[in-house]
Parts: C-alpha cells; structure tokens; sequence
C-alpha cells in the first residue's frame, strides 16, 4: 500500500518534527517538506546563543543530517514557498509554480519579526534566521567595544544581549514596557535577570520606546539619544498565515485550530509558532513560539494524521539561557494574580512559585531545575500546592511530592 | 570520525560516526537513532536523552555538572550509576568506540 500523501508547509522546528514523527509513528506514504531557507532544517535557540558567539556552526544546529531525510523518504524542498492551496484540487502551489497534490496538508509556517514602525528601520537588524545569525556576527567580527543597541526586552533580546556582552560590546537594551520579558515572566524574576545583567555591565532601559532609528543613533521616546554601531530588533512575530488566510481557512493571529490542531477543513492541520489553539493550560485559544511547542505538537499532528484522537494537551515549557543563569519555566505563569519565592535569590538559585485563584499555575525556577522538572510533573498531574504551602519556611518541592505520594 | 554504539532497550545495536565535539545525544538525533529524545535540543533542560554508559567502558567521559546531576533524578527511566545526559558528553577521539544503553522510554 502506497499511503497517504503529506505536504508539510514548512520547515522549521516544528514542520520537521512532523515529518519524522509521521516515519516513527509508521506512516508509510509520501511525505514533502517545504521550506523558504536554504539550509536543512534547524534549531532557532543556539542563534540567540552559542551560534552568535561562534561556539558551533551551522552543521551544529541541523535538526537531522542531510542523508536523514533520504534514508527516510521524506523530500526536503528548500528556498521554496507555498504560495497557495487549492482545497478542493488538494493542491499545494509552489513558487516556482509547481503543484503537489496531497492527502493531508499541514502549516508550519512559523513567524516572522514584528517590523518596527518607527523611521530608519531598515537600519535595524532582526535575529530568527541563521542568515540574520550570520548578518549581526559579521557586524561584530573581530571587533570589541562597539555600541550596540537592543530594542526590546523579551527571551531574544536579553539573550542577544547576554552574548553580545560575553563579546565584550557595550549593550543597551530598550524595552517600551515597564517590565522585561512581561508576557513570559513574573516581576520578580524578571527584576533578578534585569539585576544580572546590570552587574554584567548592561544597560536596561524600560518603560521607553524608540522614536527612530538613523545611521549610528538610537532615539528614544523620553528624548534620549543612544549611539549605535550596530541594533537589533526583537519586538515579536506575526505569525505567518497569509497562505492559509486565501486558502478560506480561519485566522485570527494565528491559524485557528481545534483541540486536536485541525483546521476548519479536516485535511489540514496547523502546528507551531503560525496556529492558535484550545489550550486546557491557558483556558482558551493561545499562539506559543517554543520548541516545547513545535516538538510536541508536530508528535500530535503525526498521530491525527495516523488516524489518532488525541487532543493536544502538553504543558507548556519554555527555556532561557543568559550568561550563567539557566531559566525554565514550567506552565503559563502569565496572569497570575500571587507568587511565592522559595530558594535563595541572593544566591542566584530560586524558584518564583505562580499562583492564580490560589491555584498553581506555573512556576519559573532560576538555575533550580529540580523545581522546573518536578513543576512539569505536578502541573501534569494536577496538584494541590497552595500559597500558604509554599511560602512555609524550609518548603521544598521534591520533599512535598515524596510525602504526598 | 569517532564511532559510538547505541543499544536499543531490546538490544539493536547502531553504529555512527559522530563529528569531532558534537554530544552523544547530537549523534543519536542526527542520524534518526529512536531511543533519545532530546526536547530540548541539548540545552540541559528536559532529561530526555539518558542513557546508561557500557559498564565495560574504560573511555574518558566529561565530568558531570550540577544541573546534569540534579536533571538525572527526574528521567523517565530509573538513575543508575551509570546515567548521563548524553547531551553532556561531547565526543572527541577519546571516546571513539563508545558504546551506550538507551533506556526503555524517555517520556
């Protein structure tokens, strides 16, 4: 038997995983993976870190290596677009106008940077793609002491700044919030990475935009004007749904999916940075950039496609690395209405416990990835932690679970 | 290049060529070898690569850091003496002919 046919739209994290679950998993029909970059596909998270420091190159990054997809019959398309689906032919059109009919097609479309809206922005660099990774890295080859400007304080840009310091630049991050990393982090942990990179040497600027940008100045909304040989821009994504949007499926920032990551038309199913989904975590419809993400959700899709019910229900995991600080968050700490600290700050090795309605919702452990992993656990599993629990002197988590069970 | 063995729980043995300071874990991942997950992509973050060193090993491996060793205590299949991340364990010529056991599951 020959199989159903895939099309996945898209190669990143997330259209990869896909395709190598569906092999895992069994599938045995024709799978093509399509995607705009020249490279094979990759893992975005070392371009924030070891990639941009120049610790690894790009054969350190590659997903799977170049013979995997072969051996596997999966065809890797690359530096080519779909640029649109004929739902009712089940057609995939390519740039270059070729057609590729399927069975089942999937969006992993992914995102692209938010532009800035100010003047000058063609002066401002973006970090998702490798080739951006190469652009900012040529900018600081063999260099020291440049000024670099960083415009916005979220998971890219602190660990762009990270970087850029260890280089031994001189950074400034500007971020237009009163707080960093706000839709993905607490204010506690958030000031105690604000508090680490001060001591690193980096400025953070909050609560201030960017008026414009023009050839070597950064200004700022309050007036400030900063010198800049070199700035960076990561102010978030769009997701990119175009393709899906004239194909007459449903989007609303993001590709809108059900619980089992199908869109209105039962054939094709969104994954990723580009779909927005029912998540039991968040209590509604939610769009998450992260490997977390990508990973299991491409497991998911693999398994609908093979005819599995499952509905989507991983916790989601996020991870940050700035100098030697290791951050995991476990669940979606974002409206949280009370937090508690255990751990010792002052050391650097604390966990911020993430309460909504005295429920625990997430927790963010900084260099305690005890916490993280037992967080995931209990967070899975349904836990009864309350505030008054976790603040009690000496609490410790793995402790709490041992006597609990 | 330096060869690692990896044995599959129900004791299929493959073996790769793993460039020069890629991890253990890269090895198995890169070339499709089921029985590492890796969710994290080698961030030391999930747990999901553990394998149990050949009990004969006499190769040099990395030292174990805190992080490693805490993760450790939290994989999916029971620590033993001989668990690492392979994510920790980077290749060089010195562990050409290692061989790892990959645990039941991962998840």
């Amino acid at each position: 038997m020959r199989g159903e046919s895939v099309v996945v739209v898209g190669a990143g994290q997330a259209g990869c995983q896909v395709a190598v679950s569906l092999r895992e998993q069994g599938h045995r029909g024709p799978i093509t993976l399509i995607g705009d970059e020249q490279a094979a596909p990759y893992q975005r998270p070392p371009l924030t870190k070891a990639y941009l420091a120049g610790e690894t190159d790009l054969a350190g990054l590659v997903l799977r290596q170049d013979s995997y997809y072969d051996d596997h019959g999966i065809k890797l398309v690359r530096n080519e677009r779909v640029i649109g689906v004929d739902r009712q032919a089940r057609v995939a059109v390519l740039g270059c106008a070729r057609t590729i009919s399927y069975d089942h097609l999937v969006f992993a479309t992914g995102a692209r940077p938010r532009p800035l809206p100010i003047p000058g922005a063609e002066h401002v660099l973006n970090l998702r793609t490798v080739a951006d990774a190469d652009a900012i890295r040529q900018r600081l080859e063999g260099q020291i002491g440049l000024d670099v400007v960083v415009i916005g304080g979220g998971f890219i840009g602190l660990e762009f700044a990270a970087v850029v310091r260890k280089l031994r630049h001189e950074v400034t991050v500007v971020e237009a919030q009163g707080q960093v990393m706000q839709r993905a982090v607490s204010a506690e942990t958030a000031q105690h990475l604000v508090n680490r990179h001060r001591s690193e040497g980096v400025q953070i600027l909050t609560g201030t935009g960017v008026g414009a940008v023009r050839e070597g100045l950064v200004e700022l909304t309050d007036g400030t004007v900063l010198v800049a040989d070199l700035v960076v821009a990561g102010i978030g994504v769009i997701p990119n749904t175009e393709v899906a949007q004239r194909a007459g499926l449903a989007v609303d920032n993001g590709i809108l999916v059900d619980s089992h990551l199908r869109t209105v038309d039962p054939r094709i199913h969104a994954l990723g940075d580009c779909a927005r989904f029912a998540s039991t975590h968040a209590g509604g419809l939610i769009r998450l950039e992260s490997v977390q993400n990508a990973t299991d959700q491409g497991t998911t899709v693999a398994a609908a496609i093979m005819g599995s019910a499952e509905p989507y229900t991983a916790l989601p995991w996020f991870w940050s690395d700035q100098y030697d600080v290791k951050l995991q968050t476990a669940g979606l700490t974002n409206g949280h209405d009370r937090t508690v600290t255990v751990g010792d700050p002052a050391e650097g090795r604390f966990s911020v416990f993430c309460f909504k309605n005295d429920r625990l919702i997430g927790i963010e452990a900084y260099n305690r990835p005890i916490d993280f992993l037992m967080g995931r656990r209990i967070l899975e599993g349904g836990n009864s932690l309350t505030p008054e629990i976790v603040a009690r002197p000496g609490f410790d988590l793995r402790a709490s679970q041992q006597k609990a069970a | 290049m330096p060869k690692i063995t990896y044995v599959s729980h129900d004791g299929i043995e493959t073996v790769v060529d793993v460039a020069q300071n890629d991890s253990v874990m890269r090895g198995a991942v890169l070339n499709g070898i089921k029985g590492i997950v890796a969710q994290c992509g080698g961030g030391a973050s999930c747990g999901t690569c553990h394998v149990y060193v050949d009990p004969e090993n006499t190769k040099p491996l990395s030292q174990m850091h805190q992080v490693e060793d805490e993760l450790l205590y939290f994989t999916a299949c029971e620590r033993k003496e001989n668990s690492r991340l392979s994510c920790q364990i980077p290749v060089t010529e010195e562990q050409d002919g290692l061989v790892v056991h990959m645990p039941e599951k991962q998840l």
